[in-house]
């Protein structure tokens, strides 16, 4: 459909997944009270971006997953993907996507090429050895195709989990942190696999704890805790927004108060005045501009310090800020 | 409603190859058993026992002891396939794929089925090592039997979604149809119990399950062919029933 003039910036055809108001509870078993893992969570994913869903433990990341590819019944919400809505044509929803899930959940009697050929067939695709042997390739389990699974290793094991993810070609893949227990060089390998899927035009919602992973890889960032999104941004531009530049220069001798000249920049005087605190900038580079400001002006008054200790700092202590401030304003 | 062949045969294939290999466990035990119940009861004692309405007892019992194999290896093996999957958690890919409840039972049932009627076949042709029998409707034989295994199949699969421990799924198999199928006239015949002994016996469904088969078998029972066809339907739409409701609440199967 055209509609002239009004070209909304984020057209329809963009959003590959669309959750609106999904909520899900637990009931309690027993004497325990009911869980809450999902409060009203609207998100929208667009075609083609790798999307970072980070949150402590328990934030209810794998029930969000689960309630999109039907492990969890949702209690309340709509899910719809690529234009089908997942109450009515959820057999066309579910042929497209991809998951990998957090726990090494396989039939461990299984031979790895049986077992990736299955996930294939399951989905209705057709038999297809020559693009099973590729995806066991790309994910080097080809020399492991004849193992048994309980032979590998748990890093192995999640390969064999994201081939069988991919055995189907989906578009949209779930990884449900993907990195977990797995090695530096693994995870390496892993996000250069992520990546490769992202060219080829896959839409990738991954959750992780490595904020390290969310940095390297994501186009977007979410955060959700205690079942409620906080936050979904590009992740440059959180970074921009919420970053912070924090400097602190240990005077050599302590001050009673701060030099005039600093009035205008965003500092403090510590440890009883024995070192001056800058706490600013934006993430964009402005931080460290000011800081070298600083040093100038306190050079140039005379001011001796002997170290700077500068720190920009990363998601990781965007999302504990984050998670801190509004938990508590949620609580 | 739709069905996708291609998901549904994965299913079944993948179910009977874990069957296959296991091939040599899942048959030695059940074989091994009938056998003995043959040596001991056909042969042994059999020998000095009347012929029960013109059938000798050897050949009589070849029917009831075909059902106690068949009732308790087509629920166990069917509760055991789709139970695995939930213990270890691999279910997550049939519940994330494009599969429902039909593809679902046509691959794990089906499967089961398959693996009772290789079984039969082979407790059929092990009874034929000791003793004389013979096959009055031998297709009558073969679709009462494939309608049993069906229903038991089914009954096996809803096992398998309710148990939540190995305990309970070995439960229904050894502490319901075993006992219920020696007390259903695999033996004999309830026209040869004394009252109330055999108005009792008729609230006994396996009863009728053993009487259809041996009709089959030797073209006379205790209860006629139809009633017992007519129940094991009956049982098997509503282990249907039962099954679709289960899926379309997600109980058991979704948190
Ligand atoms: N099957 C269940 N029954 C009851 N409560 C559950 C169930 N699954 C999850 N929960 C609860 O729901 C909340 C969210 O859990 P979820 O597994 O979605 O968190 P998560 O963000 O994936 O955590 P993690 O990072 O540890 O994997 C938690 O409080 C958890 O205890
Ligand atoms: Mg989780």
């Amino acid at each position: 459909m055209k509609s002239a003039g009004l070209a909304p910036k984020q057209s329809f055809v963009d959003t590959i997944l669309d959750i609106r108001g999904l909520s899900k509870t637990y009931p309690g078993r027993g004497n325990a009270p009911p869980v809450t893992a999902l409060d009203n969570v609207d998100l929208q994913i667009r075609k083609g971006e790798i999307f970072a869903l980070l949150g402590p433990n328990g934030a209810g990341k794998t029930t969000l997953i689960g309630a999109v590819c039907g492990m969890v019944r949702p209690t309340g919400g709509s899910v719809s993907a690529f234009g089908h809505d997942m109450a009515k044509d959820w057999r066309r929803m579910r042929s497209r996507i991809g998951l990998v899930p957090q726990e090494l959940s396989v039939d461990i009697f299984e031979k790895v090429h049986r077992s990736v050929a299955y996930s294939r067939g399951l989905f209705g695709k057709p038999a297809d050895p020559a693009r099973i042997e590729e995806v066991l390739r790309t994910l080097s389990l080809w020399d492991k195709r004849d193992s048994q699974l309980r032979a590998l290793s748990g890093g192995m094991k999640r390969r064999v989990l994201i081939a069988k993810a991919l055995a189907h070609d989906p578009d949209l893949l779930f990884l449900d942190e993907p990195t977990a227990g797995v090695d530096v060089e693994l995870r390496r390998d892993m996000w250069q696999t992520i990546g490769r899927l992202r060219e080829q035009g896959v839409t990738v919602i991954l959750t992780t704890h490595y904020i390290e992973e969310a940095e390297e890889m994501a186009d977007r960032v979410g955060v959700i805790s205690k079942g409620r999104i906080l936050l979904v941004d590009d992740k440059h531009e959180m970074m921009k927004r919420l970053g912070r530049t924090e400097a602190s220069f240990t005077l050599a001798a302590p001050l009673d108060s701060l030099p005039a000249a600093l009035a205008d920049y965003p500092v403090t005087l510590e440890e009883g005045g024995r070192s001056i605190v800058f706490r600013g900038g934006d993430g964009s580079g402005l931080g460290k501009k000011q800081v070298a400001e600083i040093a100038r002006i306190l050079v140039n008054g005379g001011i001796e310090f002997d170290g700077i200790d500068q720190h920009e700092s990363s998601l990781e202590d965007i999302f504990v800020r984050l998670v801190d401030e509004k938990g508590a304003k949620a609580a | 409603m739709s069905f996708n062949l291609t998901s549904a045969f994965t299913i079944y294939r993948a179910e009977l190859l874990r069957f296959l290999r296991t091939a040599f466990g899942s048959l030695v035990s059940p074989v091994l058993t009938t056998c003995l119940y043959f040596i001991v009861f056909g042969a042994a004692i059999g020998g000095r026992m009347n012929e029960v309405g013109g059938v000798p007892y050897g050949a009589f019992i070849v029917p009831g002891l075909l059902l106690l194999t068949m009732l308790s290896e087509s629920t166990s093996n069917a509760s055991f396939g789709i139970y695995m999957p939930r213990f270890t958690g691999s279910i997550y890919e049939l519940l994330s794929a494009p599969v429902g409840v039909a593809e679902t039972l046509f691959g794990y049932v089906g499967a089961a089925v398959t693996k009772s009627l290789i079984l039969a076949a082979i407790i059929l042709l092990t009874a034929t090592l000791f003793v004389d029998f013979h096959i009055a409707h031998p297709v009558a034989a073969f679709f009462f039997i494939l309608l049993v295994a069906s229903a038991f199949s089914l009954l096996g699969f809803i096992l398998g979604l309710w148990a939540d421990g190995f305990e309970k799924l070995q439960m229904v198999p050894l502490l319901l149809l075993t006992p219920l199928t020696f007390l259903g006239g695999t033996f004999y015949s309830i026209d040869m119990l004394a009252e109330p002994w055999r108005t009792v016996a008729l609230f006994n469904p396996i009863v009728y399950l053993v009487s259809g088969l041996r009709w089959t078998f030797y073209g006379q029972a205790d209860v006629s062919i139809a009633v017992a066809t007519g129940l094991t339907l009956l049982f098997l739409t509503i282990c249907i029933v039962i099954i679709g409701t289960i899926f379309q609440t997600g109980w058991r199967l979704r948190e």
